[in-house]
């Protein structure tokens, strides 16, 4: 242990502390912007300096380790100064127009100035001009230059958990900004559209396209059916904004508000997430008997950002891709022929909009193969943060709102379903449904339950009716690189492998709400997916009623032709801009 | 009021004078790999701000160049631009009045003429193609990329072993380099800029006169490859090192009796021991190699067999053939190589000189060498004769003001034209003709031309030529090894184009070169030959670098070794510079900026720990 005096308060510290953890332990707050713990410790902001006794220069507290007997002064006058300087500084660089920023009220930028109580900047302001503050706007990533403040999280995320390097430093001197990696532009780029660096960057440098005006569009378009579908990992953050814990934050709730936005459907993604598992379940059982696997394992296909890795990355591997599309897709094609023949309408007259905690899904239900004659199956994607927003816009309030059901009959699910939203899900309910048509009687619902908690590599073996199953599962896509090079050095074989693109899976996309406090969120988001599993009465996919009923009325046997038709897709038939 | 006064700088001049010290300093110290637009857009800055602003091209014209480069860099000009800034530099530096001008505006045409494609990428793109290849300086500099902050910090710890073992992972002939390195990490040290470079090589040299032997690495697990390895020198014996560390089956064929190259038969003894470059053998071998000296390829073996009985071959044969004059009376008695001399004395086989006059030809490194040598061999009296000035000589200033202080004298501006012998065939004197320095070269060297003077008699018994090195490769050539301008060809990879399995690398691909190059470029043949092996071992080191300290140490002026030349060191090998103290040491090595966690170091990993 390490004893030293911060702000004359003396504390003690395991050896290795940093300054700043070793001040949080003795409840003393040291300001910071660019520290993201073990990921971007590199002291760039400035912000966190304090004055050490005995240094000749302030000393940054987020990379500095405590020494014995050191005495650190927080808001002695000198480091009020280098602080309030520093925000000044980084301030004059940063395009102040809270009013139009998405990130205003979650901003920790904002939070830190306007707790400095800075109310006008000494310096002149300096954003980059013209082109050299230009983005895409179709991209559904979207980086704003002039309000970067090149903390170089973004970068670091992508580098060290995601490892794409999409972003790095460009240009130098004054004019050095955060921007695509090797002089390439964004839509030339491998980004998989995980989001991440989004979710962890601290202002409104980085956000999603927005559609939500797109949406408010449509809802008002009286020659439009709206129906929305909501993924599961949603209903575990939205309230995260309003102030609303995860048991108030239900579905049903937010059922309620979706029709007060004026959606004519409220629907369920976790229904399609049980149908996706009956096709999936199936593919699987097809390929692994056909002796398929044999050197390569099939891989879920559900996660968008995954597939553009795989395929940026490891194209040769596209094929062991399960063909079935994922429940978004699944969702959008029954609802543009089952459904509209239900209701006795043209698919073209339904607008399909789909809530996802998800940046990837925006470019995915753009794919050429996810259209058909009648245009897209799903029509647009809207992030949780979307949602909240137009929430915002029609100041609904959701603590006010009453729990209303979901309609019929694409909302119906089981807690199979509710569960692809968390690392390990996809697996468990697979494993599930897959044991049921291998044995003729269900499981125990929590037989496969070893697979949960992550995002690191989890390797079970199952013995399914004496056939052995070997399953991985892993969530980041640094860890599904390392996955992907150890099945490629033969290192290790598996038959079944679930990867999602963002840590934790779903409840930790790039489209979910961020945590101002740089709280990583998917552990406790996804606890509730598991709980809304367990009081499910119904557990396995292939008990959801309404999927029974599809296939009885429409499409016969799970890989039917009916089912190829509409609820698989070619994996092949679109290309990463690096496999031009 | 009085008529005269003697003038004195006033206050602020004086403090001027001091940050343009500063600032020549900090320029010097630029890390590699800044943006060429930018750099020239605040060099052009400067000149402008010593404008007297008399006349119009300089006053006006600097100042407008400056606005249209920052165009350039806004990404708000357009590719004509371009044009115009190298078409009003053209008249700025047809037209200023004085050097303020012209000078100024050469600089601007010399970059838009020779990075054009970064001023167009800027241009088009808003980017620079220039980037950092690694943030800390002295390791992106140091061609072997050695960690160095890791083993100054190591230093400081007193933890002298595990500086050698961590060098060892980059540079297996830690000792020599402690030595010999001419210490390219020390160019553009950061540390510069507060006050001078950090004594790197001499805080190495400390580590290894401290440290124990200690035995090689375990290897990897045997791969049942061989390769075999032409040249026992550092550039042959680093690839041999590391690619044996990496489980294959390592033989190296020696020409001359021992192991060590030129650093055994080109090195004298005084700059470095012949016991201290035995401990770097030593440790090399314990990798477990086998070793075949006195074995010449094209004589005892043909390339050919070599090629096939390996899976494949590394030629490290150095550049230890002589150059001739072409100068009337060469072939007397008594004119001889400097290699020669130098191999000889490695050999154990030096010539006596006592009493006599010898004359050495050259500016470089092996020519100081040859001069210092032939004094300790005894020679009355040393001349260096060089037709250039001393400050144009190659060789390390050092290395001229220790052969001076021994007592050697140098002849610039003297270019040898013949040499005269006597009755008996042997040399009684060379004739050289007095050079005038002229106009600068292609090169960016000013050329000497001849002078008007009469052509001039130096009286001696030896004539030593140390005017370059070159190759013998016509063993390798059979086997389709090409050779240009007497180098043989091979790529950035080291690999020889054409011939499957042969690599080749050190000073017979690029001239002779320093110990360090020889290195890298072994450690650069390791990676690749086990790359074509098929296989991917990594070369790493477990080695803990301390933390590094809050803040740094002010302004302290740097420990340089203490140097022992001294005339009359006639039969005297001895070494000549003496290591710091343990006091030197400590404080030299606290003057260390830590790049490697402070600025971009911190951010794009300031540490490679593995290769």
């Amino acid at each position: 242990m390490v004893t030293l005096t911060i702000d004359n308060r003396p504390v003690q510290v395991p050896e290795g502390t940093t300054i700043l953890q070793a001040a949080q332990s003795a409840g003393i707050s040291i300001p910071h912007l660019c520290y993201l713990k073990d990921v971007n410790e590199i002291a760039a902001c400035r912000v966190c300096c304090v004055e050490v006794e005995g240094e000749r220069a302030m000393v940054t507290a987020c990379n500095s380790p405590v020494r014995e007997g050191m005495v650190v002064h927080t808001n002695s006058p000198r480091a009020r100064r280098t602080r309030r300087t520093n925000v000044e500084l980084i301030l004059s660089q940063h395009d102040c127009k809270c009013a139009t920023c998405v990130r205003s009220g979650n901003c920790q930028f904002q939070t830190i100035a306007n707790d400095l109580g800075i109310l006008s900047v000494p310096y002149e302001t300096q954003l980059p001009k013209g082109l050299r503050g230009a983005w895409t706007t179709t991209f559904p990533l979207y980086h704003d230059y002039n309000k970067c403040i090149k903390c170089m999280r973004c970068v670091q995320i992508c580098d060290k958990v995601q490892s794409l390097s999409i972003w790095d430093v460009a240009g130098t001197g004054g004019r050095t900004m955060v921007d695509v990696s090797n002089n390439r532009v964004i839509k030339d780029s491998d980004c998989a559209l995980c989001g991440q660096c989004i979710t962890h960057c601290p202002v409104g440098g980085l956000r999603e396209r927005d559609d939500t005006q797109k949406a408010f569009a449509a809802l008002a378009d009286p020659d439009k059916i709206t129906v929305v579908q909501v993924a599961p990992a949603v209903r575990t953050a939205w309230g995260e904004y309003f102030g609303l814990s995860r048991e108030e934050a239900t579905m049903e709730r937010m059922a309620a508000c979706l029709r007060r936005l004026g959606f004519d459907y409220v629907f369920d993604t976790n229904f399609s997430a049980d149908l996706t598992i009956m096709e999936e379940g199936n593919e699987f059982l097809h390929r692994l008997k056909s002796g398929g696997l044999t050197r390569w394992p099939m891989f879920t296909s559900c996660c968008p950002g995954w597939v553009r890795f795989l395929k940026g990355q490891y194209p040769e591997l596209t094929g062991q891709l399960s063909t079935s599309k994922s429940p978004q897709q699944m969702f959008g094609s029954v609802t543009k022929s089952w459904f509209a023949k239900k209701l006795g309408v043209e698919p073209e007259q339904i607008c399909c909009v789909s809530i996802m905690p998800c940046v990837a899904k925006k470019a995915e239900c753009e794919l050429p193969s996810m259209t058909t004659g009648h245009g897209p199956d799903v029509d647009m994607v809207l992030t949780t943060r979307e949602l909240v927003r137009m929430l915002r816009a029609d100041q609904i309030s959701p603590a006010s709102m009453p729990e209303e059901a979901l309609d019929s009959p694409l909302g119906t699910h089981t807690g199979a379903g509710a569960i692809f939203g968390a690392t390990g899900g996809v697996m468990e309910a697979a494993l599930r449904t897959a044991s049921y048509v291998l044995t003729g009687e269900n499981p125990d619902p929590d037989a496969f339950a070893a697979v949960r908690t992550g995002p690191g590599l989890r390797e079970v073996t199952y013995e399914i009716a004496d056939i052995p199953v070997r399953c991985a599962v892993v969530s980041g896509l640094g860890n599904a690189r390392q996955l992907i090079e150890q099945l490629k050095a033969g290192k290790v074989h598996y038959d079944f492998v679930e990867v999602m693109a963002c840590p934790g899976g779903c409840v930790g996309g790039g489209g979910q709400p961020i945590s101002v406090e740089d709280e990583e969120r998917y552990g406790v988001r996804g606890e509730r997916l598991y709980h809304l599993d367990k009081a499910n009465p119904m557990r396995f996919s292939h008990e959801n009623p309404d999927v029974q009923t599809l296939y009885e009325e429409f499409l016969g046997q799970p890989l039917s032709e009916k089912a190829e038709e509409l609820l698989h897709t070619d994996h092949m038939a679109w290309n990463m801009p690096s496999q031009a | 009021m009085s008529r005269l006064s003697i003038e004195v700088p006033g206050r602020a001049q004086t403090v001027l004078g001091g940050l343009q010290r500063d600032m020549e300093r900090r320029i010097n110290a630029s890390q590699p790999g800044l943006c060429p637009v930018d750099m020239s857009l605040n060099f052009l800055r400067l000149c402008h701000a010593q404008t007297c602003g008399k006349c119009v091209p300089c006053r006006v014209g600097l100042n407008q160049l400056a606005v249209l480069i920052e165009r350039v860099l806004d990404r708000t000009a357009a590719l004509e631009d371009i044009d115009l800034i190298e078409n009003t530099a053209q008249v700025i530096a047809d037209s200023a009045d004085c050097a303020i001008g012209y000078e100024a505006a050469h600089m601007v045409l010399k970059g838009v003429r020779g990075f054009r494609e970064d001023y167009e990428e800027h241009v088009l793109h808003g980017r620079c193609i220039c980037g950092l290849s690694h943030p800390v300086p002295c390791v992106s500099t140091c061609p072997a990329h050695v960690d160095i902050p890791g083993y100054v910090a190591l230093v400081h710890e007193g933890r002298y072993e595990d500086a050698v073992r961590l060098i060892r992972k980059d540079n297996p002939f830690v000792s020599a380099c402690a030595y010999v390195c001419e210490h390219p990490c020390e160019s553009q040290c950061r540390r510069r800029m507060v006050d001078d470079a950090v004594n790197i090589c001499g805080l190495k040299r400390y580590a290894v006169d401290h440290s124990q032997p200690m035995k090689a690495p375990a290897r990897a697990e045997a791969t049942g490859k061989t390769v075999a390895i032409i040249g026992g020198g550092p550039g042959g014996l680093t690839a041999a090192y590391y690619l044996s560390l990496m489980g294959h089956d390592v033989t190296v064929y020696e020409q001359r009796p021992k192991l060590g190259g030129m650093l055994r038969y080109g090195i004298p003894d005084y700059r470095l021991p012949q016991e201290v470059l035995d401990r770097d053998i030593a440790h090399i071998l314990s990798a477990g190699i086998k070793v075949h000296t006195g074995v010449s390829i094209g004589k005892d073996l043909t390339m050919d067999e070599i090629q096939t009985s390996f899976d494949a071959v590394y030629i490290a044969i150095g550049a230890h053939n002589d150059k001739k004059l072409g100068l009337e009376g060469e072939e007397a008695q008594n004119v001889i190589s400097a290699v020669a001399l130098l191999r000889n004395v490695g050999d154990g086989e030096a010539p006596d000189f006592t009493g006599k006059r010898v004359c050495v030809v050259g500016g470089g490194n092996v020519s100081m060498d040859a001069t210092r040598t032939a004094l300790r061999l005894g020679a009355e009296r040393v001349t260096c004769v060089y037709r250039r000035r001393v400050e144009d000589m190659t060789a390390l200033a050092e290395e001229i003001e220790e052969a001076m202080a021994e007592g050697c004298q140098i002849l610039p501006l003297q270019a040898p034209t013949r040499i005269e012998a006597d009755a008996e065939g042997k040399v009684a004197a060379l004739w050289t003709r007095p050079q005038l320095i002229g106009a600068y070269g292609r090169d960016g060297r000013p050329r000497p031309g001849d002078a008007d003077a009469k052509e001039f008699r130096i009286p001696c018994d030896y004539v030593i030529v140390a005017i370059g090195q070159a190759i013998e490769a016509q063993a390798f050539e059979k086997v389709g090894v090409t050779t240009s301008r007497g180098a043989i060809q091979a790529d950035h990879t080291s690999s020889v184009p054409g011939v499957d399995n042969v690599f080749a690398g050190g000073d017979a691909v690029s001239g002779p070169a320093t110990v360090i190059r020889a290195v890298a470029a072994g450690k650069v043949a390791a990676a690749n030959i086990d790359n074509y092996l098929g296989f991917d071992h990594k070369i790493r080191s477990e080695v803990e670098i301390p933390p590094a300290h809050f803040t740094n140490t002010p302004p302290c002026g740097r420990v340089n070794l203490k140097s022992h030349a001294h005339p009359g060191c006639q039969g005297d090998f001895s070494l000549v510079v003496e290591g710091m103290t343990q006091e030197e040491a400590h404080q030299e090595s606290s003057r260390c900026l830590r790049c490697d966690h402070f600025g971009f170091g911190s951010f794009k990993g300031g540490r490679n720990t593995e290769w």
